[in-house]
């Protein structure tokens, strides 16, 4: 199964992926085969059933969609592998990439995680004696208060009520003074006792209690960059677009939120929305630093590195105008691979570019790559390299310890 | 005969119902058909129960694997959406025979499906050649439980990946797993466990690293190397599967056995579409003379009898070949029962036509031995090629097209009349014959201490080349079974012209 989802990798169900749902995978990739043939040319005969009007020596116009005679006749191969592939599997999109991500893994996300702990969470932590007004839990606080009372024996304002009222019925009536007399002592006590006792005492509050619990950033921003100058052709960019798509669906399983930025540049770099970013053809020459600065800026702006979670991927067929390679690796050690997770370095190139041999930033980015392991970079000729250059990025290293 | 009381009355059925109904059914099919059947094991079950049985090719175990799952999602998804409805019954060619009844099925159903599958499938395996020659009713089952037992092994001590890359390949190759002229020998639990044992003691006995270091013997001179060759491993061979079983130079022990599993079971299926239309007539008409026998002798009511018609009717629609429902070829239910009702009318009352066309059997007066005959001695192929008379090629209405592809329209050349009848009885008789149906593919040379490529040949008939892509993934099995490269050439039967070549290596994996 999980190989079947890798392969639908391959057929276009990418675009599915961004969209939530249900994916499905076509039965094709579960193909059976075997040896069985196929009438293609020459002569058969087919016998059928139900002739109404067919004369000997008639002739027949072929039914539309191929050689079979009347919906008859076709070979039982044939007929079976159509049915098959009429028929779907339906993951949903859930199940689809647990299998598709099954062993891949963010590197260094732990390590990350453990310092950024900038942002915190209120968590209820259990009751107390004091605290702001707002916070009085009151069902506590009263049950608290009846104990009390009870336990110190406060009269009950009915009992009280119903004393007032002997009394004066007593008093109306005016018969034995002994009576009205204790009756009154047994008022004036009572009283006295409700004056102690106090309804709600302050030893009775209680309120809930909050701490700040550090919690880790589940935020992510993902940078796009991208190089849309004339040496980009359409299907470079596909490639690129592919491998951008990848990496965001993966992060978004890791995180709540991610962020997308996406940065085009030529000999000047912009943030642009997303359909211009695919979209929008440029020319003019190539100068990758532009894009890094343009990378720092926003980061600096809008990421604090102590609450997000930061990647980027750039993707690039490799030309740079020369005086700018360097520029751009010394940004790159610098300002960018401190504060990012994981850069990475995707080269789309058709096979002329390969022939050439190393493209200036890929000789420029190779020593750093190997300094700093937070630079990965890769190159993918074809549509079906992207998903193995994307597996080989993430796929879980054994030794992280 | 005597008018015997209601066996049941109404549709609802106990298990007292099933057995009165049995017993009853039972009578008729040996007194009166003289049918002779395994010993009958029958169970009830249910839709979900169905399913599963309908998975396993008909059977209730089997080892585990992935395209099982996937067949079991396709039946399932079209019976919930309401494309197809299930069986009544299903029948396994066991002794003791095996027929699961759908529990939803009405009491008069569950007799037509008890005669049906109870005893005309049954009979027909027990009784007819092809039956008897490739398959081992009574050992099926132990050797399906040895199966799934002995993947399942294999899977914990080498990997499902491993199984399931021996098992993919085998399986593309399970309609070349059978000696088709040879027969097959019965098998039997106790020689196949006893028979692997003894495999892995003579591996283990035999081996000695001396050998190693001998010389290798110089070869024979003088001979022709390749007939020798070809001699040395029974080449060509045209079962696949036996061949690398026994001769794949890189295989495991346990991959060949697995190899082996795939192949006797892929044998045991080899008869069934061989005999389909007959398997079916045999079944339906058994069914139907049955029931209405017991009508006759008052045991069902009217009620019942009319649900039997109904039912029957159904099942034996023939649409014609421009109807919506028309499927490619005929319906075999509908085929074989005409026929075998033919066989019968033409035995007690035969008009002219009838003793002129079947003189040996046209009133002899007995329709039932007659059958029992038939249901023997032939295939689907032999019996219509003897029995299709032209009053059901009338009934049918049948006619033949010719289509050439150099022409731009098709051609009748052939119609139900007096010119057309022997015309379409053998294009139809041929249309069952698998020697035409089937693939001809064999392996027709390899050089063992050279290069070791595989080489194999496709006899192809009348132009009709192998399905390119799938021929081309099949080869890959192939070669990941063999271990070496391989190469398939499709070769004109008539002129020896080389139509096409297909090539595969083995994938190295890392």
């Amino acid at each position: 199964m999980a190989n079947a989802a890798r392969v639908a990798i391959d057929k276009n169900t990418l675009r599915e992926l961004g969209q939530g749902g249900t994916v499905t995978i076509p039965a094709d990739v579960l193909h059976e085969p075997s040896f069985h043939t196929v009438f293609t040319s020459g002569q058969r005969e087919i016998v059928l059933s139900g002739n109404k009007q067919f004369s000997t020596g008639d002739r027949l116009k072929r039914p539309p969609g191929g050689a079979g005679g009347a919906g008859g006749g076709e070979g039982d191969g044939q007929g079976n592998g159509e049915a098959e592939d009429g028929f779907r599997f339906v993951l949903t999109r859930d199940e689809f990439l647990d299998l598709f991500f099954e062993d891949l893994e963010l590197p260094d996300l732990i390590k990350r995680q453990i310092v950024a702990t900038e942002t915190t969470t209120l968590t209820r932590a259990g009751i107390s004696m004091d605290g702001s007004p707002s916070r009085v839990d009151m069902s506590r606080t009263m049950r608290q208060s009846l104990a009390r009372r009870i336990g110190l024996r406060r009269p009950k304002p009915v009992e009280v009520r119903e004393l007032e009222e002997e009394i004066a019925r007593r008093e109306a009536s005016n018969d034995d003074p002994d009576r009205l007399r204790a009756l009154r002592l047994e008022l004036e006590v009572a009283l006295r006792r409700m004056a102690r006792v106090p309804w709600v005492d302050p030893i009775d509050m209680r309120y809930r209690r909050f701490e700040q619990v550090p919690k880790p950033s589940t935020r992510a921003v993902m940078f796009c960059l991208m190089d849309v100058s004339g040496s980009m052709s359409e299907s470079m960019k596909d490639l690129a677009k592919r491998f951008f798509l990848l990496l965001h669906v993966f992060l978004q399983r890791r995180y709540k939120r991610v962020d997308v930025v996406f940065i085009r540049h030529t000999e000047v770099a912009e943030e642009v929305p997303e359909e211009v970013f695919f979209t929008d053809p440029r020319t003019g020459g190539t100068v990758v630093s532009t894009a890094l600065a343009e990378f720092t800026r926003i980061q600096r702006d809008r990421y604090p590195v102590a609450s997000w979670n930061i990647y980027a991927a750039q993707a690039s067929d490799g030309d740079n105008s020369g005086s700018d390679t360097q520029r751009a690796v010394a940004m790159l050690e610098t300002d960018i691979l401190p504060v990012v997770q994981h850069f990475a370095y995707i080269e789309v190139s058709l096979s002329a570019a390969i022939v050439r041999g190393e493209t200036d930033l890929w000789r420029g980015y190779a020593p750093l790559a190997e300094r700093m392991p937070k630079l990965a970079m890769r190159r993918a000729m074809e549509r079906r390299d992207i998903f193995s250059v994307f597996r080989d990025l993430f796929a879980r290293r054994a030794s992280v310890a | 005969m005597t008018i015997g009381p209601l066996l049941y009355s109404g549709t609802d059925w106990d298990f007292a119902t099933l057995l009165r109904s049995y017993d009853a059914i039972e009578r008729i099919a040996t007194d009166e058909l003289g049918l002779e059947c395994y010993p009958n094991r029958i169970e009830v079950i249910s839709s979900e129960q169905m399913l599963d049985v309908y998975t396993a090719h008909g059977m209730p175990l089997t080892y585990r694997h992935w395209s099982y799952g996937k067949r079991f999602l396709q039946h399932e998804s079209s019976y919930r959406r309401g494309y197809t409805s299930l069986a009544y019954e299903v029948v396994i060619n066991s002794n003791p025979c095996i027929s699961y009844l759908m529990e939803e099925n009405t009491a008069t159903m569950q007799a037509l499906v008890t005669a049906h599958a109870a005893f005309g499938h049954n009979h027909f395996f027990r009784n007819n050649h092809l039956f008897r020659q490739w398959t081992e009713a009574s050992a099926i089952l132990d050797y399906l439980a040895f199966a799934r037992s002995y993947i399942a092994t294999c899977e914990d001590r080498f990997g499902t990946a491993a199984v399931e890359r021996v098992l993919d390949a085998a399986h593309s190759l399970s309609r070349h797993g059978v000696h088709r002229h040879g027969g097959s020998r019965p098998m039997n639990l106790k020689s196949e466990e006893k028979r692997e044992r003894e495999r892995l003691e003579y591996d283990e006995s035999v081996y000695d690293d001396l050998w190693r270091t001998l010389p290798d013997t110089k070869p024979v001179q003088g001979m022709d190397k390749v007939a020798e060759r070809q001699r040395r491993l029974g080449l060509p061979e045209e079962n696949l599967l036996h061949f690398l079983e026994k001769s794949s130079p890189r295989l495991q022990s346990w991959e060949r056995e697995v190899i082996r599993i795939v192949r006797l079971i892929a044998q045991y299926f080899y008869p069934q579409p061989q005999v389909k239309v007959m398997n079916e007539g045999c079944a339906t008409w058994v069914h139907q003379r049955i029931m209405t026998r017991l009508h006759e002798t008052g045991q069902i009511d009217d009620a019942a009898f009319l649900e039997v018609l109904h039912s029957t009717s159904n099942v034996i629609m023939q649409p014609g070949f421009d109807h919506p429902a028309a499927g490619p070829g005929f319906n075999p239910y509908a085929l074989g029962y005409a026929v075998m009702t033919d066989i019968a009318r033409v035995c007690e009352a035969p008009t002219a036509e009838d003793r002129k066309w079947f003189p040996d059997i046209a009133g002899n007066g007995d329709p039932t031995g007659t059958l029992r005959h038939v249901w023997a001695n032939y295939r689907d192929e032999s019996f219509l090629l003897q029995f299709l008379s032209p009053k059901v090629m009338r009934e049918f209405r049948m006619f033949r097209l010719l289509d050439d592809t150099a022409e731009p329209t098709l051609l009748v050349d052939a119609i139900h009349d007096d010119e057309g009848y022997r015309d379409i009885r053998r294009a139809l008789a041929r249309s069952y014959d698998p020697g035409l149906n089937d693939s001809d593919v064999q392996v027709i040379d390899v050089d063992l201490t050279g290069d070791r490529r595989l080489i194999l040949e496709h006899r192809t008939h009348a132009g009709q080349l192998l399905s390119h892509k799938d021929a081309d993934a099949t080869l890959h099995y192939i070669a990941a079974l063999w271990g070496y490269e391989v190469r398939l050439q499709e070769v004109d039967a008539d002129t020896e012209a080389v139509l096409a070549t297909h090539k595969a290596s083995p994938i190295v994996s890392v």
